[in-house]
C-alpha cells in the first residue's frame, strides 16, 4: 500500500514537470540568469553554454549604446551576463538617441576606437561602413542567422556584405484600440453620427474622421478625457520617420519604380510631389486630434500616451504596442495591430497625375542596428557579445519587454506561439504576427534612405515638416523649402555618390534584391 | 643685474593661453576654411564658400539668432528688475533676512538640464500639473510647449526662474558695499524712499549693474541647455537659438566645417555687439 502511494506520488510529480516544463525551465543557466526563465537557455553557437565555454578574464570591451531603457538597458543587461560568463570586464556607455551618431563617428574620422562595439540605427549604414568590420563569415553562416528575415538581412548589409550584426527589427504599423473600434456600442454610435462604418481604418482619411470623432471625450470611462492619436512629432525625434510613414500609400506608387525618395534616374527629390504634400495636409490636419502637446510629443511620449490608454490610435514602431500589452498595462489585451493605412489615390510621378485606387505601402523604417568597430583590437569578443546579444533565449525574452526596444526579426517571431505564452490573448497575438507578416511579403515598401548624408536629408525634411506642422509654413511651401534643401544637399555630396548608394534602397524597393 | 630670465615664468600662463584659447579660435577659423562633413571627413580647403552660404542662403542662421536675441534682452531685463526687487528686500532689516538670502539663491544652485527636465514635466500640456491645476479652474490647457509664441515663454519662465538669483547675488553684494555717507545725507534732507531710490541708490549701483547685466548677457547668449532639454527647438523652429542650430548643425548632422563657420561668425558678431551695448549701458547709467 505503502509502495503504490509513493508509485502514485512520484508519477503525479513528473506529470506535473512535463506539463509545466514550457511555462518556465529550470535549467542551471535561468537559475542564475532569471531573465531567461521562461525558456532556459536554448542550444546555439552563442548560447550561455557556449558562452561559459569562452575565457576573456583580463580583457575588457567598450560599447557605447543608447541611453537606458531603451537598447540600452539590455545591452547593459546581456553585457552583466556577458561578464559573469567569460570573465570579461564590460564597459557600457549610454548617449542619448540625437548623439549616437557623432559618438561614433568623431572618434572613427580621427582613426581611434574608444568603443569596441556602436551603437546606433541602420541607416548609418552608409557613412559607417568604412569604419566598421564586416560580420565574419561563421557568425553570418550560424543556425541563429539563418532564421533573421531576408529584408533584416538586407537591411543590416551593404551591396552582399554584412555590417551591422542583427538584434532588432522595425517597422512603423498601425496601433488602435480594440475595445473601441470593436465595439458594437460604438459602431453603431459612430455609424448613426458619421454614417460610415467604424473599423480598423483602411486609408489615412479615414484614420483622420475617426480619430477626430473620438478626440477630446472619456470614451473608455475611465473619467479622464481621450485623444484620438498620439504620433511622434516633434522635430530632430525620429518624426521624419512617423511622415514617411504618412506619405508612403500617397507616393509608393508600384506603377513607378526606381526611387520613392529621389527618381533614381535624375536624382531629383520627389518629397515635395503632391503624394507627399497630401500627407504633410493630412499630417497638419492630424495636430488637432492629439492630446493637448501632442505636436511636441517624441517617441517616449507617444509610447507613454497610446500605452497608458490616452488614445485610439497611434503608429510607430513595436515599442508602444508592446508595452500596452504588458500585464501592468491599464489597455492589456485591448489593442490591435494593423498594416499602416492606405490611400484611395497614389501619386504617378510619370504621368504627373493621381491614380486613383486604393493603394498601401509598408514602411521597413530604420532600427536599431550595431558594429563592430575596423579599429577594435578585440574584435572576436565584441562579436561573440553581439551574438550572444542575440541569442535565442535572450531574445525571445527581451522581445516581450516593450521598454527594451528589441522588436521582431526572425522567422520565428511571426508565430502567435511565442506572444500567447507571455499572455497575450490568441486573436491579438495572431493578428500581430499576421501584420508583420504581410509587411514582409508586400511587394510595394518602402525602405529607409540611407545614402552619404543621410542625417542631413532627413534633418532638413523633419524641419520643414516641423514647420508646417507648427502653422509657421503650408505644406507646400514647406516641403519646396525641404526639397530645395535637398537639391543642395544633393550638389554638396555629389549627385553621383547618393545616386550609387540610393541604388541599393531602390533595388530592395523594387524588389530585385 | 640680468633680467631676461624673468620670462620664462611668463611661459606656463602663455602655453595654456594658446592651448585654451588660441589653439581652438585658429582651429575653428582654418575648420570654418573646410568642407568636413561626414562623408568628407578631411581637413581640405574650400574658401569661404562656408561663409558665402551663410550670408546668402541659410535664413535659419538668422532667424535664430534674432530669436536668441529678444530671449536674451528679455530674460535679462527681467532677471534685473526682479533681481533688483529681491535684493532691496533683504539689504533692508527684516525678519528671517538670511532665511530668504539663502532661499533666493536655491534656484540657481541646482543643476539646469534636471531643473529643466521638471519644467517641462510641469508644462507637459496633457500629462502636467500646471494644465491640471488650471482645468480644475475651468481654464483649457495653455499649449505651453507646442504654441510657437507660448513656447518662447515659457523658455524665458524657466530662464528667468534659473538665473535671477545669480543677478540678485551680484546686486546684493553691491548694495552691500555701498557707502553710507549719501543715505544718510538723503535722510537728513527728508527723501522719500522713492527719491532715495531714484537719486541715491541707483546711481551708485549703475556701475555694478552693467557688469551684472553684461555677465548675464555673456550666459544667455549661450542658452542651450534650456532649449534642447524644453522644447528641442520647436514647435517648428520656434524656439531654435543660434547655438542651438550651431549643435544641430555641428554634432547632429556632422557639418562640422560649417558648423565651424557658424560659430565663428557668431563669435565675432557677439564680440561686437556686448561691446556696443556696454558702451551705450555706461553712457545710460553712469553720469559724469
Amino acid at each position: 500500500m505503502k509502495m503504490k502511494t509513493i508509485k502514485t506520488c512520484v508519477t503525479a510529480l513528473i506529470s506535473a514537470l512535463l506539463v509545466l516544463s514550457p511555462v518556465a525551465y529550470a535549467d542551471k543557466w535561468s537559475d542564475q540568469f532569471p531573465h531567461i526563465k521562461a525558456t532556459g537557455d536554448i542550444p546555439g553557437e552563442c548560447s550561455y553554454e557556449s558562452m561559459s565555454k569562452k575565457n576573456y578574464k583580463g580583457k575588457t570591451l567598450k560599447i557605447n549604446t543608447h541611453a537606458v531603457p531603451v537598447m540600452g538597458e539590455p545591452t547593459a543587461l546581456h553585457a552583466e551576463q556577458f561578464a559573469k560568463l567569460t570573465g570579461a570586464k564590460v564597459d557600457v556607455t549610454h548617449t542619448p538617441a540625437g548623439d549616437l551618431y557623432a559618438k561614433a563617428m568623431v572618434p572613427f574620422q580621427a582613426g581611434q576606437a574608444p568603443y569596441d562595439i556602436v551603437f546606433g540605427f541602420s541607416n548609418f549604414i552608409n557613412d559607417w561602413k568604412r569604419y566598421l568590420e564586416p560580420v565574419p563569415k561563421k557568425y553570418v553562416e550560424m543556425k541563429q542567422m539563418q532564421d533573421v528575415t531576408p529584408s533584416h538581412i538586407g537591411i543590416a548589409s551593404w551591396d552582399g556584405v554584412m555590417y551591422q550584426f542583427p538584434v532588432d527589427g522595425d517597422r512603423h504599423y498601425l496601433k488602435y484600440r480594440k475595445d473601441v473600434i470593436d465595439n458594437p456600442k460604438y459602431q453603431k454610435k459612430y455609424k448613426a453620427d458619421t454614417g460610415k462604418e467604424l473599423r480598423v481604418p483602411q486609408t489615412w482619411k479615414e484614420y483622420g474622421e475617426m480619430a477626430a470623432y473620438f478626440n477630446g471625450w472619456d470614451w473608455d470611462g475611465d473619467g479622464e478625457k481621450e485623444y484620438g492619436s498620439a504620433e511622434v512629432m516633434k522635430k530632430d525625434d525620429l518624426m521624419y520617420a512617423a511622415f514617411y510613414s504618412r506619405s508612403a500609400a500617397y507616393s509608393k506608387n508600384p506603377k513607378t519604380p526606381g526611387g520613392f525618395f529621389f527618381d533614381l534616374k535624375t536624382m531629383k527629390p520627389l518629397i515635395n510631389n503632391p503624394g507627399f504634400v497630401e500627407a504633410l495636409t493630412d499630417w497638419v490636419a492630424a495636430t488637432k486630434y492629439v492630446p493637448p502637446g501632442g505636436i511636441n510629443f517624441g517617441l517616449g511620449d507617444e509610447i507613454g500616451s497610446f500605452g497608458g490608454g490616452q488614445t485610439l490610435f497611434s503608429f510607430s514602431w513595436d515599442d508602444a504596442f508592446v508595452a500596452a500589452m504588458q500585464p501592468d498595462s491599464p489597455i492589456n489585451n485591448k489593442v490591435g495591430a494593423a498594416q499602416l493605412p492606405g490611400a484611395m489615390k497614389v501619386w504617378n510621378r510619370t504621368t504627373n497625375s493621381w491614380d486613383e485606387g486604393f493603394n498601401q505601402a509598408p514602411f521597413f523604417v530604420w532600427g536599431w542596428a550595431v558594429g563592430v568597430a575596423k579599429k577594435s583590437k578585440e574584435k572576436e569578443m565584441a562579436f561573440d557579445y553581439l551574438c550572444f546579444f542575440a541569442n535565442e533565449a535572450n531574445h525571445q525574452a527581451d522581445i516581450g519587454i516593450g521598454r527594451f526596444g528589441v522588436n521582431p526579426f526572425r522567422n520565428d517571431d511571426f508565430k502567435a506561439d511565442v506572444w500567447t505564452q507571455i499572455g497575450w490573448d490568441k486573436d491579438i497575438a495572431q493578428s500581430y504576427v499576421d501584420t508583420l507578416a504581410q509587411m514582409e511579403e508586400s511587394k510595394n515598401r518602402v525602405f529607409p534612405l540611407r545614402v552619404p548624408g543621410t542625417f542631413e536629408f532627413n534633418a532638413a525634411l523633419a524641419t520643414a515638416a516641423a514647420k508646417a506642422l507648427a502653422g509657421q509654413l503650408s505644406p507646400q511651401a514647406a516641403l519646396d523649402e525641404a526639397a530645395k534643401q535637398w537639391e543642395d544637399i544633393l550638389n554638396r555630396v555629389g549627385k553621383d555618390n547618393v545616386r550609387k548608394a540610393y541604388s541599393v534602397g531602390v533595388a530592395m524597393e523594387d524588389n530585385k534584391l | 643685474m640680468n633680467f631676461k630670465h624673468k620670462y620664462v615664468f611668463l611661459f606656463p600662463g602663455l602655453f595654456v593661453l594658446i592651448g585654451i584659447l588660441i589653439f581652438p579660435i585658429i582651429f575653428t577659423i582654418r575648420l570654418s576654411l573646410s568642407g568636413w562633413n561626414s562623408y568628407t571627413p578631411e581637413m581640405n580647403f574650400i574658401g569661404i564658400t562656408n561663409y558665402i552660404r551663410l550670408f546668402t542662403d541659410d535664413p535659419r542662421f538668422w532667424e535664430s539668432f534674432f530669436r536668441l536675441s529678444f530671449l536674451s534682452v528679455t530674460t535679462v531685463i527681467l532677471q534685473y528688475i526682479i533681481g533688483f526687487a529681491l535684493a532691496l528686500i533683504v539689504w533692508r532689516e527684516i525678519k528671517f533676512k538670511r532665511f530668504f538670502r539663502v532661499i533666493f539663491l536655491i534656484p540657481m544652485m541646482t543643476t539646469p538640464v534636471i531643473m529643466t527636465v521638471i519644467w517641462r514635466t510641469f508644462f507637459h500640456e496633457s500629462l502636467g500639473p500646471v494644465n491640471d491645476l488650471l482645468g480644475n479652474l475651468g481654464v483649457e490647457p495653455i499649449l505651453w510647449l507646442s504654441d510657437p509664441v507660448i513656447a518662447k515663454f515659457t523658455v524665458i519662465i524657466v530662464e528667468v526662474w534659473q538665473w535671477t538669483p545669480f543677478m540678485f547675488l551680484l546686486l546684493l553684494a553691491g548694495l552691500l558695499s555701498l557707502p553710507k555717507e549719501p543715505f544718510l545725507a538723503a535722510a537728513i534732507d527728508g527723501a522719500s524712499p522713492f527719491r532715495k531710490f531714484v537719486y541715491v541708490t541707483f546711481p551708485l549701483m549703475a556701475p555694478i549693474s552693467i557688469g551684472a547685466i553684461i555677465i548675464r548677457l555673456i550666459e544667455a547668449s549661450k542658452i542651450m541647455d534650456t532649449v534642447f532639454v524644453l522644447t528641442s527647438g520647436g514647435p517648428g523652429t520656434a524656439t531654435e537659438t543660434s547655438s542651438f542650430y550651431i549643435y544641430i548643425k555641428g554634432l547632429r548632422e556632422f557639418q562640422m566645417g560649417y558648423a565651424a563657420t557658424l560659430s565663428f561668425t557668431y563669435l565675432v558678431i557677439m564680440i561686437i555687439s556686448l561691446t556696443i551695448i556696454a558702451k551705450v549701458l555706461t553712457k545710460l547709467m553712469i553720469k559724469e
